[in-house]
């Protein structure tokens, strides 16, 4: 049997090189994969890897496709510090943008600078409201949120579903779903890089994403109610003895997370979008539990991981049109790059170790 | 001719030295003892033994034979048991099918029972193989446990500290079963750090420190003063047993306990039964009793962790508090030292800094508003935790390392020093110096009686007589949920207490 034992110290330098090693082992994986189904992999590779990175105008895609995955993990650090497994954040995502672009359509003439705040602070309620319903369910009946969140995320899709092909939808989209374009006062608009000029897509929202980050690290270790949640994701009888309650800090991650997860349902739509339309996310909400792991729950280390993914998402995009590989193969691959980088980080701080199967569980981490 | 040699074994981890060229003899039907503190490096040896460790050089000699002992199994095969401090035993399954899966052999369950029978039978290890395991006391348990390796004939049976989860009488009955073993021709090894015992049962002590074997002993020639100095390196500071308090000229009661009840939280957990207990200023309560008696329960219930269906149950200083949580009681001057280090006293995976901001962040807020206590964080207490460190004489690798960095004796010096650095009123501590070695012990208990001369009400929950009597002016015990009326230390002896915790009625106990 494999077990994983803790290591006693950690080398600093294998944190340096465990990302490299990840990077290495994906490309010679994915280089074998390609050649093995008819591919050129050097080329394939290429798309992934040297493509995103080859133009300014790539290069702000990246950063574009990153903001709601850093938004959305930066509320899910909190949640996994706490030991608490809100893997719904796309409903919350969707329930923000619906709740934002509600507002936006009930106020189609105003130009008022008020709107686009009042979008974010509702769009914030809503997606923590909708994670409130789990924190409920949580603290009054011990239901699990791993389930409830996860449920509520397919009712949050058909909730927008339901109002972009009834209520919502605009009667002049010849039948499409889709609602009418947000008011002017209700977009964010694209942000010029100062000497270049506009570029791609880049919008203001992605200073939201790249505000939060540190923002979110003051919290958890530079306040109190962070250092709650750190406590009672690590010890939560420690955190009892100290006089903090379990059920706060249950509720306060999952509105916290819900919020973000709403505001970034809220961002994306006002810059990319404009309108409504059954389909406002892109799986954000469930790829960016991954950026929040490969971040290793660290906000600082969530805008690196969403570049990252963003990387492999842009990246798999690009070989899909360039070479015509399939979708299920780019997914491959970025699963065996994410795989590669957690099981580096897992390996710094654990070894391997085989064992036979013995019933002395108590001594079991030593005995061999 | 001897049983097993070790010769120059030496063990490292990483730079640290755990055995250093131990030189170990144990003759058939011998009982030896091997004696040291936390840390001298008892567990390491052992654990070579028993081929869970290698060692680094040195070799053992088996019945003349030398050779490498890889594994558990191999040491099984050679005909070498271990009971261990802590049992593995599936709750669930009976004593018969615990048994069943530990053996190597297959053996087949019906023949098992009957073996099983008979062993016991022939042992005086009472117990009936049909009965699942979670039902049964821990001396019980541990009987499965020394059967289990009685079953497989052992030439040399490892017992690493038997008594610390026994009753005095359940120890006594323990040494018989081992004195017979021994008769029959069985080698034992006992690991223990209680002097007495070791004068009781040992016809010879191997003691190490450091890692080094000091001496080789013969504990009927020799005295536990000799011993623990030994085991020490330096003379030991006995602690003298104190004199009780004369109530008519002591303080009155600054905390007190009313009628308490606590339901069973699960079916592990004791009910608490009408608790009553008063402390005054200057007085040490020695609550003894054995782990799994209320305990955990009653410390939850005083820290305020657990919170008392009327406030009136739990008093400070005239004021009802049952209804507080643990930051109230912190701020009125009540603190507490819970049993389990890692995990509940502190938070093993964060720093010392964060660890005494855990029970003093209120301390160090700047302000009193809402606001103004959120912004308080760990770092602020980097001052607080150096004074900490120093005063408590905590050894520490750098100087801000994780809990888990630290030795248990260290840690709970931590423990304590963050306690008395806030100057309680009332002070409820839970076995001290479990697990902690001789010298942190003592470092311990000398702050308790310290604690006490400056006017602090402290209530020790200890199963460790020597420590009750060392330090209580009145002992009460604790058994299956309720309290026991408690009496002047010196009105008591051990055996009274023995009876006390084992659940005879106080008038039986004094009969």
């Amino acid at each position: 049997m494999i077990r994983l034992v803790p290591r006693t110290e950690t080398s600093p330098l294998y944190a340096v090189i465990s990302p490299v090693a990840a990077i290495l082992a994906t490309v010679i994986a994915g280089a074998l994969i390609f050649t093995f189904l008819g591919y050129n992999a050097g080329e394939a590779l290429y798309h992934f890897f040297i493509s995103p990175l080859s133009r300014i105008d790539r290069i702000t895609d990246l950063v574009v496709k990153a903001c709601p995955l850093i938004i959305i993990a930066l509320g899910l650090v909190f949640c996994y510090r706490a030991n608490i497994w809100n893997i719904g954040a796309e409903g919350q995502y969707i329930i923000g943008a619906l709740a934002a672009g509600w507002l936006a359509l009930s106020f189609p003439d105003t130009t008022s600078p008020l709107l686009l705040p009042a979008m974010m602070a509702i769009a914030l309620m809503a997606g923590a409201a909708w994670a409130a319903i789990a924190a409920l369910c949580k603290t009054i009946f011990n239901a699990n949120e791993i389930l409830v969140t996860l449920m509520l995320s397919y009712v949050a899709a058909l909730v927008m579903d339901v109002l972009v092909r009834g209520p919502l939808r605009d009667p002049m989209a010849f039948g499409f779903p889709l609602t009418p374009m947000y008011p002017d006062a209700g977009l964010i608009t694209r942000m010029p890089l100062p000497g270049i000029g506009y570029v791609g897509q880049l919008h203001y929202g992605v200073l939201i994403a790249f505000a939060l980050a540190p923002l979110a690290w003051w919290l958890l270790h530079r306040t109190l109610p962070g250092f709650q949640v750190r406590v009672m994701g690590s010890s939560p009888r420690a955190g009892r003895f100290a006089g903090f309650s379990q059920k706060r800090t249950t509720i306060g991650v999952l509105l916290l997370s819900g919020g973000l997860a709403g505001l970034a349902g809220m961002v994306e739509v006002s810059a990319n979008i404009g309108q409504l339309q059954p389909n406002v996310s892109f799986g954000y909400g469930f790829t960016a539990i991954i950026v929040a792991f490969l971040a290793r729950l660290n906000p600082i280390g969530v805008i690196f991981a969403g570049l990252l993914v963003a990387m492999a998402e842009l990246g798999g995009d690009n070989a899909q049109i360039a070479l015509g590989i399939p979708k299920v193969v780019t997914g491959l691959f970025k699963g065996i790059l994410l795989f590669f980088l957690l099981a580096g980080a897992t390996l710094q701080h654990y070894r391997i170790t085989w064992r036979g199967l013995h019933i002395n569980k108590e001594h079991g981490e030593t005995s061999s | 001719m001897t049983l097993l040699s070790a010769e120059n074994i030496t063990k490292t981890f990483g730079t640290f030295v755990a055995n250093d060229r131990v030189n170990f003899s144990i003759e058939p039907g011998s009982i030896h003892a091997l004696l040291g503190e936390n840390g001298a490096g008892k567990s390491t040896f052992v654990k070579m033994l028993y081929g869970v460790l290698q060692p680094d050089e040195g070799r053992f000699v088996w019945e003349g034979q030398t050779l490498r002992i890889t594994s558990p199994k191999m040491a099984r095969r050679l005909g070498i048991a271990m009971v261990f401090q802590h049992f593995s035993l599936f709750p669930a399954l009976t004593v018969a099918e615990n048994i069943a899966l530990a053996m190597d052999d297959e053996s087949r369950l019906s023949g098992l029972r009957h073996r099983i029978r008979e062993a016991s039978d022939h042992w005086g290890l009472a117990i009936n193989p049909d009965r699942p395991v979670g039902e049964l006391s821990v001396g019980e348990q541990q009987r499965v446990e020394i059967l289990r390796c009685l079953l497989q004939d052992p030439k040399l049976l490892i017992m690493d500290e038997p008594t610390s989860v026994l009753t005095p009488q359940e120890s006594l009955r323990l040494f018989d079963v081992l004195r017979r073993l021994a008769d029959d021709g069985c080698a034992i090894l006992y690991i223990s750090h209680k002097l007495d015992e070791i004068m009781e049962l040992a016809g010879k002590a191997t003691i190490l420190r450091g890692g080094e074997n000091v001496g080789e002993v013969i504990p009927r020639e020799s005295s536990t003063r000799d011993m623990a100095e030994i085991m020490v390196g330096n003379a030991v500071d006995w602690i003298e047993r104190r004199k009780s308090h004369n109530p008519a000229n002591s303080p009155p009661p600054i905390f007190a306990v009313n009628g308490l009840n606590r339901p069973a939280a699960s079916a592990f957990a004791t009910p608490l039964r009408d608790i009553r207990l008063e402390v005054r200023p200057g007085e040490i309560l020695g609550i003894a009793g054995i782990s799994g008696n209320g305990q955990e329960e009653l410390a939850e219930a005083l820290s305020g962790e657990w919170l008392a269906p009327d406030a009136e149950m739990i008093c400070l200083d005239g004021r009802n508090i049952g209804h507080d949580g643990p930051e109230q009681r912190r701020r009125m001057g009540l603190e507490t030292v819970p049993e389990e280090r890692n995990g509940h006293a502190a938070v093993p995976d964060m720093t010392m800094v964060e660890n005494t901001f855990l029970t003093q962040y209120f301390s160090f807020s700047s302000g009193l508003s809402w606001v103004q206590r959120q912004l308080a964080y760990p770092d602020l207490g980097r001052e607080a935790t150096d004074a900490i460190i120093r005063a408590a004489d905590v050894r520490t690798p750098h100087s801000n390392p994780m809990a888990n960095q630290l030795s248990g004796g260290n840690l709970q010096k931590f423990i304590m020093g963050r306690m008395l650095s806030t100057e309680p009123r009332v002070a409820v501590i839970s076995q001290p110096t479990w697990g902690v070695d001789v010298g942190a012990a003592t470092a311990i208990r000398r702050a308790l009686l310290k604690l006490a001369e400056d006017g602090c009400a402290i209530i020790l929950i200890s199963q460790d007589l020597e420590e009750i009597f060392g330090l209580a002016t009145r002992i009460a015990a604790l058994n299956n949920g309720r309290l026991t009326e408690s009496h002047p230390a010196t009105d008591l002896t051990a055996e009274d207490i023995g009876l006390m915790m084992g659940g005879v009625s106080e008038e039986e106990a004094r009969a």
